[in-house]
């Protein structure tokens, strides 16, 4: 998929995450913050990316400000902002595909 | 993935907790506080701009939080919205137990969800006929229509009126008695039980007033009903304690299901327990009141 | 050198006759030999001790660079008194190279970390350390190591004369002109001011800060005239709404009502819960909400509770009033109901810090409890508490009287979630050991109830009331399995602060934190 407009999906209560995401086309522009940086940034960064790759986005900005979500948390919001901001988010979205 | 048990249509289900499934911090464990099922809500909980995040939120929970032996039903938006024929495909998809269709009216409001669900199914393989439905009754229609709605399909496990909007339609409010509800109550569970199929209470929403609460609970188990749609789970055990079986109805029940196996072994059809004509007619409520009462660890015996 | 709990100890800190920690119990019938100060003599008659100003107490008293202050924490986030009295020793009087010796320290003290960073204040001595004193300490920014103690280990240090205080100040809701203090009767009441009175028994100096000057005698004073050397009188000594708070209600979050009901359960199925019983909690959520499913058990067994120690709040004053409760011994109090019932209510009576918890006296309450009830930020498989470092390894905790009452009393329930957000309470090894693992003897979590294998004795007492627990192991693995297995906090080497055990030994230290970066 390719990120053709701005979207955001979550929140910034605690146990959730916001993911913004942006169109870019030099490759995959990771910010994240977290509140529980020092312990899992690293697999919150791997949670992102490979969510990314899984669906196909190669290109774009993508910022996280996680509040201690879950990884089936951090997932959820970055799909959900990807397939936003390709105004695809509303139906036939496909469960089990890329999605899971 | 987590692979959920293939779901059982009659089980107990004394308390269905209602969650915001666009909630993490909500949705990630409600299954510590023990309630039968856990009602994750699609629908009024959900605001309208935030339908097809919660869809992703409830895929990913579905498939990666271990509900045990909780039941998980997802009750979906209504149809007269555009959400309900997506927030069937992810439930079916998550693998949830069941679908609470909202603000049901009819027998043809069932086989549409029913269709739906079962195109699902095929999608995205899984078993045909493993998602179980039951209906919220929110509307003097729903309540009047409760029987054919009740036996609309062999996925039905049961039906639950919906206080709010019912009080609504009634042009009446909340009454501490019930008399506000009394009807439709009793109505729909005459359906359900002429049906087959289990009925459940609205929910109690003033989380101050435990008399009031206390009282509805008892008022819903004298009226036969199996359970109760709650909103918090402090709620929960108040329910457990008010629908367990007495000690003595336990000892009863359990000199019953015992004295009738081995007199039907012995080709006996009636008998007498304690003095009491028995029959075949007791054997399914006594074996109810064990399994009740096995779940509120009441007894730990072999039958 | 590596101690009891595990901790690698630095060679460099065991000078001057430190030792590691060697486990509960270690310095049990040994000798101390107690430091006194030297005290001004105050022969003649005296009218009053009042002075304009706080530069004049501090110059009455010879300060000067180098000098040790301590403050107690009986104001808590209200307090006013440590930044006003560092403000005019530095500011006014131009002091440099200052430690503060404080019962405990949080974020109404955030001033203090300019001057840590303006190196004016180079040595912090304290239980709590929070905000951002609790950062600029952890990113190494105080000349010399922090050292963090307990509730008890604090006058026990005192009283060793490993902490020398120069001048304490004695923040007093209320005093007269010769400095008999109380913590009533005034505008910023606090109740007990327990934490003050080994200071000012064993300060060079003694100085009262107050808002509200009453008649002499002031009587029964918790700080006497006898150690005082001044009196200030002050506009405010601090914020009374952030002193004590609005009653401390107890929680209705359905997780903690249901730990705090597994809590009771535990106490009730122990021999140690029968008539008479002793009984500490602290203010958590779930700590709290133990109380009122305690009342129940002790109703339906028609027992009563001998007596209560510790931080005071109302759930344990209206148990008290309703004649549950013999006695309540207080060293602090937290909201209004127990600050208005202290010495007022028959039964409820104020201790100091080293008649609560320490060691090293020949008779702490803690040392008679059956029962405590804590809360942890994390907790490890060998039941070692965190109380003190956050997940990020920044200092923001306190051990309080933690390690105290858990090493005292007869059964130690820690009572805690077994996860927070993303942070695994229930762990392979906490960050920071604060309260070592051979103190703690059941937790109880959201998740199941796990008993210290220490004490056999506990688990069949579980077992014979039918109450279902696992191994902490177990609980681990589940809070690993749902938040993910954490990397291990990274810090430099060097030492920022040595947690001292209560009995002086060295029990952990904490290291500088490392900025985080996704290189591995």
């Amino acid at each position: 998929m390719q990120i053709e407009k701005n979207a955001m999906a979550g929140t910034l209560e605690s146990s959730d995450a916001m993911v913004t995401v942006e169109p870019g086309n030099a490759g995959i522009e990771l910010e994240i913050s977290s509140s529980v940086m020092n312990q899992y940034g690293r697999q919150i960064r791997a949670t992102v990316l490979e969510t990314l790759a899984r669906l196909g986005v190669t290109d774009g900005r993508v910022t996280v400000v996680d509040k201690g979500a879950l990884d089936c948390t951090l997932k959820a919001r970055v799909e959900c902002a990807v397939f936003r901001s390709c105004g695809k988010s509303d139906a036939g979205i496909p469960w089990g595909g890329v999605i899971k | 993935m987590i692979k959920r048990p293939k779901p059982e249509r009659f089980r107990l289900r004394r308390t269905m907790m209602f969650m915001n499934a666009q909630k993490p911090g909500l949705i990630k464990d409600a299954y510590i506080y023990g309630c039968d099922s856990i009602m994750l809500d699609l629908e009024d909980a959900v605001a309208e701009n935030q339908k097809d995040a919660a869809r992703f939120s409830l895929y990913h929970a579905l498939t990666t939080i271990d509900y045990g032996d909780t039941e998980v039903i997802v009750r979906i938006n209504g149809l007269d919205t555009p959400h309900w024929q997506e927030d069937i495909r992810v439930c079916v998809a998550g693998g949830a137990d069941g679908i609470r269709i909202a603000k049901c009216e009819s027998a043809q409001d069932v086989k549409t969800v029913e269709a739906a669900v079962e195109a699902a199914e095929r999608e995205f393989g899984v078993e045909v006929g493993r998602t179980l439905l039951m209906a919220a009754l929110e509307s003097p229609k729903g309540i009047l229509n409760a029987y054919e709605i009740c036996t609309a399909s062999d996925r039905m496990l049961g039906c639950a009126i919906s206080g709010g909007d019912f009080r609504k339609c009634m042009q009446t409010k909340f009454q501490k008695d019930g008399i506000d509800m009394l009807v439709a109550r009793g109505q729909m569970l005459m359906a359900a039980r002429a049906a087959g199929v289990q009925c459940f209470d609205t929910v109690f929403t003033d989380l101050d007033d435990n008399e009031g609460f206390e009282a509805e609970v008892r008022q819903n188990k004298a009226m036969g009903f199996d359970g109760k749609s709650l909103i918090n789970p402090k709620q929960i055990r108040l329910v457990h304690e008010i629908f367990a079986p007495t000690e003595k109805e336990v000892l009863q029940a359990e000199k019953i299901v015992r004295a009738f196996r081995e007199q039907s072994a012995a080709g006996v059809g009636v008998f007498t327990v304690d003095g009491k004509m028995i029959d075949v007619a007791f054997i399914p409520g006594a074996e109810r009141t064990l399994k009740l009462a096995r779940a509120c660890g009441m007894y730990e015996g072999d039958l | 050198m590596k101690n009891a709990v595990g901790r690698e100890i630095p060679d460099e800190l065991l000078v001057g006759g430190k030792e590691v920690y060697q486990g509960k119990g270690y310095m049990d019938g040994k000798y101390i030999k107690k430091a006194s100060p030297c005290t001004r003599r105050c022969e003649k008659p005296q009218e009053s001790k009042i002075v304009d100003s706080i530069a004049q107490a501090l110059r009455d008293c010879g300060a000067k660079d180098g000098m040790t202050f301590s403050f107690h924490h009986h104001l808590r986030e209200g307090d006013f008194v440590v930044n006003m009295v560092m403000k005019a020793a530095i500011e006014e009087l131009g002091l440099k190279d200052l430690t503060i010796a404080a019962s405990s320290l949080g974020a109404a003290h955030d001033l203090i970390a300019d001057y840590i960073e303006q190196g004016k204040v180079i040595g912090i001595q304290t239980s709590g350390i929070r905000g951002r004193m609790g950062q600029v300490v952890s990113e190494g920014k105080l000349k010399t190591t922090a050292i963090i103690r307990s509730h008890g280990g604090r006058p026990r240090a005192i009283e060793a004369g490993e902490v020398h205080i120069d001048i304490a100040f004695i923040g007093a809701p209320t005093s007269d002109c010769v400095g008999n203090c109380r913590g009533i009767g005034g505008k910023s009441n606090c109740g007990s001011m327990g934490y003050a009175m080994t200071d000012a028994k064993y300060a060079d100096h003694v100085v009262v800060i107050t808002d509200c000057l009453v008649d002499f005698p002031n009587m029964p004073a918790s700080v006497e005239a006898i150690d005082v050397d001044a009196v200030v009188v002050v506009d405010s000594i601090g914020n009374p709404k952030k002193i004590a708070s609005a009653a401390a209600r107890i929680s209705q979050n359905p997780r903690d009502l249901m730990m705090a009901e597994n809590v009771a359960k535990v106490i009730a199925s122990t021999p140690y819960f029968k008539d008479g019983f002793s009984f500490q909690t602290g203010v958590g959520g779930p700590s709290l909400a133990a109380n009122l499913f305690l009342e129940k058990f002790m109703d339906e067994r028609g027992i009563k509770m001998g007596w209560a120690i510790g931080g005071i709040c109302k759930p344990m004053v209206e148990l008290l009033k309703k004649g549950k409760i013999g006695k309540v011994i207080d060293v602090q109090d937290f909201d209004l109901d127990a600050v208005n019932s202290i010495n007022q209510t028959p039964g409820h009576y104020e201790m100091s810090a080293s008649q609560y918890a320490n060691p090293a006296n020949k008779g702490a309450f803690v040392n008679k409890l059956d029962f405590v009830v804590l809360a942890a930020l994390e907790i490890d498989t060998n039941f070692n508490v965190n109380v003190l470092t956050g997940s990020d390894g920044v200092l923001r905790g306190a051990p309080g009287g933690h390690p105290d009452t858990a090493a005292g009393s007869k059964c130690c329930i820690i009572v805690t979630p077994l996860v927070r957000g993303r942070m695994a309470t229930v762990c392979e090894n906490v960050v920071t050991v604060t309260t070592p693992g051979d103190c703690v003897d059941v937790l109880v979590t959201d998740y199941g109830i796990a008993v210290n294998p220490l004490r056999p004795d506990l688990i069949k007492c579980l077992d014979d009331a039918g109450i279902e627990h696992v191994s902490i192991e177990s609980l681990k693995e589940k809070a690993y399995s749902i938040v993910g297995r954490p990397d291990p906090v990274q810090f430099e080497d060097k030492v920022v602060a040595v947690l001292e055990a209560r009995d002086g030994t060295i029990l952990d230290v904490v290291r500088q934190i490392k900025p985080y970066t996704f290189e591995d």
